[in-house]
């Protein structure tokens, strides 16, 4: 896949001393929608800054749509759009003045037609006279959204877009994701709802300290450090693993009255092999009356990867 | 290359922004322009003589237009790029496609556009008080603009460089105001006794407001051409200090 951002070194120290980035290697795929994820303080913000003009990098290099973004900057940064984690915009203007300028300032002809395009796709239609401040938290986010599509961007920043927003809402902002990245929009989105990341991205990279630990396809991730861990609550509880069961990554657990399965790695494989362990179970003779199967989470391989040499 | 369509949207916006409180934009230099000519004008102006050939009442029309112009520009100007970087919505000017030169046009173009409405207005005011003319209205509205392109990016430095409300306040207040009283609106410079004519002249507003009486009345205290000179210095400075402002990104990125 043809790369449209690659970050290459990357380091930021801010002036305190504080290295928010370290040496961050990054490529993003056109087209793609990357997911990227670490705690708070981590480097996200920062990061995306310094692609988008609002940090000084200390060290490393930006390419963006092949340009030295050192160098052509201007050219680049017509292409990326930017919400920002924060909802600052101002609050006296009204949404459809608002949309407007953020249009021309990145240098476009004004078109209402597409401005009305947009602020229809995100519901803002009817609040295009409103003055921002009288919009609820999400709409106002929406505002944001809107001034960053207004130039028609081909890479979208979006810092954190559905902090405080309600569970319809963040269903109906996935759908709005969804749709840009249709119309070929690459989207790399920070996120402390891994469920979210989950959902939409294609690829997930995980900082911490500054630094990229992780990057990989999400099903990759999955398939690498998913995990099925399976409860079986045995009828009678049992003094020490029986032979028959004993090449299973299994566990007895509450003093020998339930066993615990884990294993797998993502794909399905652990459920299939839950299902051959109680097969197992049921020729040894060894009754059981329930069990319960779950599959890791990306969040779960989030919180091992990050609980890792921390 | 310049975009000039990132500058007109900049250029429009502020001018919006000014609008936006057009009320108090009309109706403060109108009331503060005609407290000065009730007490200066009509109850002083009375009792002095006539200044160079003009009358104590035209005399001061210049000066209170640099008055008004400095401080109104200047605050403008810095609230105008302050405020953004207190709210966090610079990041939109910091992410666009624009450098120094859309950036500099369209809040400066805007600045001397409302200069120009701004001095309308006080010539409106003056006019109802005092009979005067114009002897080089083309220099002076050239003047007007030069004046207020140097003093928006003057407050844009200052806007820039604030940290806190405080100190966005206090150059104006202990500098601008001071100096531009002194600076020879209400009286012309060789009434001052010796040695205070001479201090006088390092007092660079004394120049401005010489340079724009210069295209009032034709007279001044200071060569026309040391007005325009001092002026357009202190413009360069200031496009200078803003130029390497960007450049480096001071308290502009972090
Ligand atoms: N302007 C700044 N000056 C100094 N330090 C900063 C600045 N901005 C961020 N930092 C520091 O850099 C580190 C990374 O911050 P950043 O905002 O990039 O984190 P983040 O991953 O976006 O966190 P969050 O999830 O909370 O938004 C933090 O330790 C933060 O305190
Ligand atoms: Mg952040």
């Amino acid at each position: 896949m043809e790369p449209i951002l690659e970050l290459c070194g990357l380091t930021k120290v801010y002036p305190g001393g504080l290295k928010a980035l370290d040496d961050v290697d990054l490529t993003i795929r056109k087209g793609e929608i990357f997911a990227l994820l670490g705690p708070n303080g981590a480097g996200k913000t920062t990061l995306i800054g310094a692609v988008c003009g609002l940090v000084r990098p200390s060290g490393g290099t930006i390419c963006a749509f092949g340009l030295d973004m050192a160098q052509d900057w201007r050219k680049a940064r017509a292409r990326i759009g930017l919400v920002p984690q924060e909802l600052s915009t101002d609050m006296f203007e009204p949404v459809i003045r608002a949309v407007s300028y953020s249009r021309g300032l990145f240098g476009l002809a004004p078109d209402p037609a597409r401005i009305e395009e947009i602020l229809r796709s995100l519901s803002l239609w009817e609040k295009r006279d409103e003055r921002i401040m009288a919009l609820s938290g999400g709409m106002k986010r929406r505002v944001l959204i809107a001034k960053a599509l207004a130039h028609e961007p081909d890479l979208l920043f979006l810092d954190e877009p559905t902090a405080g927003v309600d569970v319809e809402l963040r269903k109906g902002m996935w759908a709005i994701i969804d749709e840009m990245r249709a119309r070929g929009v690459t989207i790399i989105l920070t996120t402390h709802y891994i469920e979210e990341a989950e959902e939409m991205a294609d690829r997930v990279g995980i900082i911490r300290n500054g630094k990229i630990i992780a990057v990989d396809e999400k099903d990759a991730l999955m398939a690498k450090l998913g995990r099925t861990e399976a409860h079986i609550t045995l009828a009678e509880p049992l003094a020490a693993l029986p032979e028959a069961i004993a090449t299973y990554p299994v566990e007895l657990e509450q003093g020998g009255t339930s066993l615990r399965y884990r294993g797998g790695d993502g794909t399905g494989k652990g459920k299939a092999e839950v299902a051959e362990l109680t097969k197992a179970l049921t020729r040894a003779g060894i009754d059981y009356t329930g069990i319960e199967t779950r599959e890791s989470s990306l969040e779960d391989i989030f919180v091992s990867l990050l609980g890792e040499d921390a | 290359m310049l975009g000039w369509r990132s500058t007109w949207s900049i250029y429009k916006r502020e001018l919006m922004r000014f609008m936006r409180t057009a009320f108090q934009s009309v109706l403060a230099p109108v009331l503060t322009t005609s407290l000065y000519f009730i007490v200066f004008g009509a109850a002083i102006g009375g009792r002095m003589p006539d200044l160079g050939g003009v009358n104590y009442g035209a005399f001061i029309i210049p000066g209170l237009l640099m008055l008004t112009l400095l401080g109104e520009t200047t605050s403008n100007s810095s609230f105008g790029i302050y405020m953004p970087r207190f709210t966090g919505t610079i990041y939109e000017l910091l992410s666009a496609p624009v450098g120094v030169g859309e950036t500099l046009i369209g809040f400066v173009g805007a600045a001397m556009t409302k200069s120009l409405i701004l001095a309308a207005i006080i010539l409106v005011t003056a006019r109802l008080f005092v009979d005067y003319s114009i002897a080089h209205p083309l220099l002076a509205v050239i003047y007007i603009m030069l004046v207020a392109a140097a003093f928006s990016l003057f407050g844009f430095i200052l806007g820039i460089w604030a940290d806190n409300f405080e100190k966005l306040g206090i150059i104006p207040m202990l500098f601008l105001t001071p100096l531009t009283f002194l600076g020879g609106t209400f009286y012309s410079i060789d009434m001052l006794p010796k040695p205070w004519d001479t201090i006088a002249l390092a007092n660079p507003i004394v120049y401005l407001v010489s340079g724009l009486r210069w295209t009032f009345y034709g007279t001044a205290d200071v060569d026309i051409r040391v007005s325009f000179a001092i002026t357009l210095t202190f413009l360069a400075a200031c496009v200078a200090v803003i130029a390497y402002i960007f450049k480096t990104g001071w308290r502009l990125r972090a």
